[in-house]
């Protein structure tokens, strides 16, 4: 009996939702959404007696396109697509390579769900749904976000899909670098979710990670426009990821960057995101994206934490500020600062942050804070801040490492 | 040794809910039970059974009646078998409790095939 490849169902599933919901036209989104899930569901209740297929995908396909043609019999107002849908889903489609037109549908349907005109949480909820075949209880797992909060957002994205008219036509030329940039910001929010790790189920998470990065390649290679940005945001996401196996210990704990064993990154997906780094210095438009990417590569090319460019860091935030003025870029400038002029220059660094109150609840302002005292000699100060740290929200891998170097202190 | 018919019970409708992914995971699972049963020659075949309702035939004087059926009080309908070989009732049931039908909420019902002994000597 044949295996599956990684990810076949959701990726694949996803394409034909895009194929058909381009056949149907933006209004029939939940009819095509129907059509597939009930192929899958066909798959799943007929493969465990007969094995699974020699082309997976292709029976997919099939099932799902016999199932739509049914189904536009019987309604009128489609039945003129029968020969369309004909077209766009051949016998033979095959899981390993998508042609041209499947990715340009693919890239159509994600232009469609992240249409500026919807709410940004809107756009999330639907691209994950629709352009990558998450389930609405994975988005809630995902997001931390109850499940009738994501079903609602879809229901919610979908009317106004209706009501805004929004197509999933490609967009004119003029139109296409505002809504690639939406695009983008979709995919890198969707990455930093999955990266924050701040609680929550870290297989979905993973997913998010993959997903950001699977999106980001395909806006690469099949929109002509913005595609500085989207090399930078691939390196960004990339040089991050690599680092992720490094990142919690095998107790389940955190580990900081400088205990990072910088042995476990994943060296192969560093050579990847520096190239696509070197590709993103093309056009004279520097995005917020770009200086991430580069913090990232700095990072990510060092040796070891002595060895890290901290004065290139911290004129690097200062250049991220310019373009995103928010305590957060300015919490890592201070770490910045410290690791190159002293504790002392990075608490005071950190003192200017206190006025913004959107960190109050932040508990990695005062985890900084006392680390910088600690370093500084000041253990009292340190074990005030670390207090202060534990009193706000954060996940259980967190509060642990907290906890650890509170006792550590004492 | 005698062979068994595993029924496999399930609502049509469980898994309209089940994500893509999670979908996969379960196929996944199915396979790998099946594989491992079928090196060992424990399974000897298998068959997915149409969905919906079949035809219950019945005569009465006479008189054929054909109607769709069977109806019964549970959702659950019979979505396949699977026909494996076992020493016995024991072996069959051990045989089935690790299969992932019975993780996702359905029921199994084992039957035992009876081997006919013929007057020529054993059934098999």
């Amino acid at each position: 009996m044949n295996d599956l490849v990684d990810h076949l169902f959701r990726h694949h599933s996803a394409k034909i939702v895009a194929t058909l919901t381009r056949v149907f036209g933006s209004r029939h989104l939940d009819l095509a959404e129907d059509v597939v899930q009930d192929a899958l569901v066909k798959a799943l209740q007929q493969w465990p007696f007969k094995g699974v297929p020699e082309n997976p995908a292709g029976w997919l396909t099939l099932v799902a396109k016999n199932r739509a043609l049914d189904l536009l019999r019987r309604d009128e107002s489609l039945a003129s697509k029968a020969e369309q849908l004909e077209l766009a889903l051949p016998h033979h489609a095959s899981a390993a390579v998508a042609s041209d037109v499947e990715m340009d549908d693919q890239l159509a349907l994600i232009l469609m769900c992240c249409h500026p005109a919807l709410p940004v949480e809107y756009q999330i909820a639907l691209t994950l749904k629709t352009a990558c075949g998450f389930s609405t209880a994975e988005i809630a797992r995902a997001f931390l976000t109850p499940q009738t909060t994501i079903a609602q957002r879809l229901v919610r994205a979908k009317r106004q899909i209706r009501d805004h008219d929004i197509v999933i036509d490609p967009p004119s030329a003029d139109d296409l670098p505002v809504r690639i940039d939406s695009v983008l910001r979709v995919i890198y929010l969707l990455f930093n979710e999955g990266y924050a790790a701040t609680s929550g189920d870290d297989l979905v998470r993973a997913d998010l990670c993959e997903e950001a990065m699977r999106l980001g390649t395909l806006v690469i290679t099949h929109s002509p426009q913005r595609q500085p940005a989207a090399h930078a945001l691939l390196a960004l996401m990339m040089l991050q990821a690599a680092r992720l196996p490094a990142r919690t210990l095998k107790d389940g704990t955190l580990a900081v960057l400088a205990e990072q064993n910088r042995a476990l990154w994943d060296r192969k997906l560093i050579g990847l995101g520096m190239r696509h780094f070197g590709a993103s210095a093309e056009g004279d438009t520097i995005t917020t994206y770009h200086l991430q990417a580069e913090i990232a590569a700095v990072h990510a090319t060092a040796a070891s934490e002595e060895d890290t460019d901290w004065p290139k860091l911290v004129e690097l935030y200062n250049d991220l500020y310019k373009l995103e003025p928010t305590p957060i870029v300015l919490l890592n400038r201070a770490i910045a600062i410290s690791r190159c002029q002293g504790p002392h220059a990075g608490l005071t660094a950190l003192a200017e942050i206190d006025a913004h109150n959107s960190l109050r609840n932040y508990h990695l302002l005062p985890a900084v804070a006392a680390e910088l005292w600690k370093q500084a000699g000041d253990n009292q100060r340190a074990a005030q801040a670390y207090q202060r740290a534990l009193e706000c929200p954060c996940s259980a891998p967190e509060r642990a490492f907290l906890e650890t170097q509170l006792q550590r202190l004492n | 040794m005698p062979n068994y018919l595993l029924f496999l019970y399930s609502e049509p409708d469980a898994f309209n809910e089940t994500s893509p992914a999670e979908m996969q995971a379960i196929i996944q699972k199915y396979r790998d039970w099946r594989m491992r049963l079928q090196k060992t020659g424990v399974i000897v075949g298998g068959e997915k059974l149409q969905d919906g309702t079949g035809r219950m035939m019945r005569r009465t004087g006479g008189e054929t009646s054909v109607i769709d059926g069977p109806y019964t009080e549970s959702k659950e309908i019979i979505g396949g078998f699977f026909e494996i070989q076992a020493e016995n009732y024991d072996r069959a049931v051990e045989v089935a409790s690790d299969c992932p039908h019975l993780e996702y909420g359905g029921t199994i019902e084992i039957r035992e095939v009876e081997m006919i002994v013929t007057s020529a000597g054993s059934g098999e």
